[in-house]
């Protein structure tokens, strides 16, 4: 959706923001969306909104990918059926995919990859913020507010804020 | 993997695997199985419990049904296809594995999935967090003035409950309503800026749906069934699912 709104020009963003600051961002293909769902055409689109908002050459892809990516095990109820340890073993390998990136920001664009990308990087030294694409959309658009970047690192909390006088 | 062979006493029947074949198209090419280990070399679920897809499926194979049905791995799996996706012969591990977890009572099951499953059915809304119809509508509402009021240029910005004829129905997981609700609110500004015509629904809003998980047949299917009328109840073309 956010892909073909930024084609049509509904949407605008700007990766202007990060032109100086070079942070590099990686993304996770939700098993969900992309495999089991929608294919690789989605993760595609996926890519053409990333760039679109962070920069191309500030898109690091993590290997495997798309399709053929690994789960980050945050899928099929795992994140409540108490197999803490067994899970967080089980995510390791993603954990370790993102490492081998060095991007400091994982893109999870699935409330379950969110959750359990969030407390690997919680497990693995914080070595990099688990955010959606909706609140960087938001950041190169120029809207997004300060309540609205809980999950942001403190690099990016005062970039670009939008109405900063309401931070509550 | 180091461990000791199994041994198989005489011939068992795989009364199991073959009911799983008839539930699925083709049989799930369960019997197809080149024993190539391309399954478990990409599995992140490998190793887990001393189980892993392609010996799941073997065990499966040569009837260790007591083995199989008992084992706690197939809570580690998260049913993520990519076994299906690598293998040559397209075998569908994860019915398999899903299809075991249905056999499990109820009591047996993890709590943390059949808690969240109740939950959902406790309510019109599907919640597994139980968030009532109530306090969504008040949530939505109060956000929506706050940021109208804080973002100006967001005065005119629209997140309607069961506004009959949208063109999307928007679900939403509980957890941004229940405990981060300024999480909503990029989303609510981009649909805005694209122009799009959407509405949330107090029935069958909650996007998750742990009786999935569960395997619980009867109640994850009432909980689709649940939120699809409300989509057709407000007339809405597309059920849009968020990030």
């Amino acid at each position: 959706m956010y892909a073909e709104w930024i084609r049509e020009g509904k949407l605008k963003p700007s990766s202007d923001w990060n032109k100086e600051r070079q942070i590099k961002f990686t993304l996770q293909d939700p098993c969900q969306l992309v495999r089991k769902t929608l294919g690789d055409p989605v993760a595609e689109d996926m890519r053409y909104v990333v760039k679109a908002i962070v920069g191309e050459e500030n898109f690091i892809d993590m290997t495997p990918n798309r399709s053929n990516n690994f789960c980050c095990g945050g899928g099929g109820g795992y994140l409540q059926s108490g197999f803490t340890e067994q899970r967080r073993a089980y995510g390791q390998t993603k954990a370790n995919q993102i490492l081998a990136t060095k991007a400091p920001y994982c893109i999870t664009p699935c409330h379950n990859c969110h959750a359990q990308v969030h407390d690997m990087s919680e497990v693995n030294d914080h070595a990099w913020e688990t955010v959606h694409i909706w609140t960087l959309l938001n950041l190169s658009l120029g809207i997004l507010g300060p309540n609205e970047r809980t999950y942001l690192g403190e690099d990016l909390k005062d970039v670009d804020v939008f109405h900063p006088e309401s931070e509550m | 993997m180091g461990d000791t062979a199994i041994k198989i006493g005489g011939a068992r029947k795989s009364v199991f695997k073959d009911k799983v074949m008839k539930l699925l198209p083709e049989g799930g090419n369960l019997n197809a199985c080149l024993t190539c280990g391309a399954c478990a070399s990409g599995c992140p679920a490998t190793g887990l419990d001393g189980m892993d897809p392609r010996k799941f499926l073997r065990m499966a194979a040569l009837g260790m049904d007591e083995e199989i049905l008992s084992s706690n791995w197939v809570w580690m799996c998260s049913m993520c296809t990519r076994c299906m996706y690598v293998c040559p012969m397209q075998i569908n591990i994860p019915q398999l594995v899903f299809n075991a977890r249905a056999t499990w009572a109820k009591e047996d099951k993890p709590k943390g999935i059949t808690s969240s499953c109740d939950m959902a059915l406790r309510n019109d809304t599907c919640s597994a967090m139980g968030a009532t119809e109530e306090d969504f509508e008040f949530v939505i509402g109060d956000v929506l003035e706050e940021y109208q009021e804080s973002q100006p240029e967001f005065a005119e910005m629209t997140a309607d409950v069961n506004r009959k004829g949208a063109y999307y129905f928007l679900n939403q997981n509980s957890r941004e309503p229940v405990t981060e609700p300024d999480e909503m609110v990029p989303l609510w500004k981009i649909l805005h800026l694209a122009g799009a015509d959407w509405t949330y629904g107090t029935k069958g809003w909650a996007a998750e749906n742990y009786c999935l998980f569960s395997a619980d047949n009867e109640n994850w299917e009432k909980i689709v069934r649940l939120k699809a009328k409300a989509v057709e109840d407000l007339g809405c073309k597309v059920w849009l699912n968020t990030e």
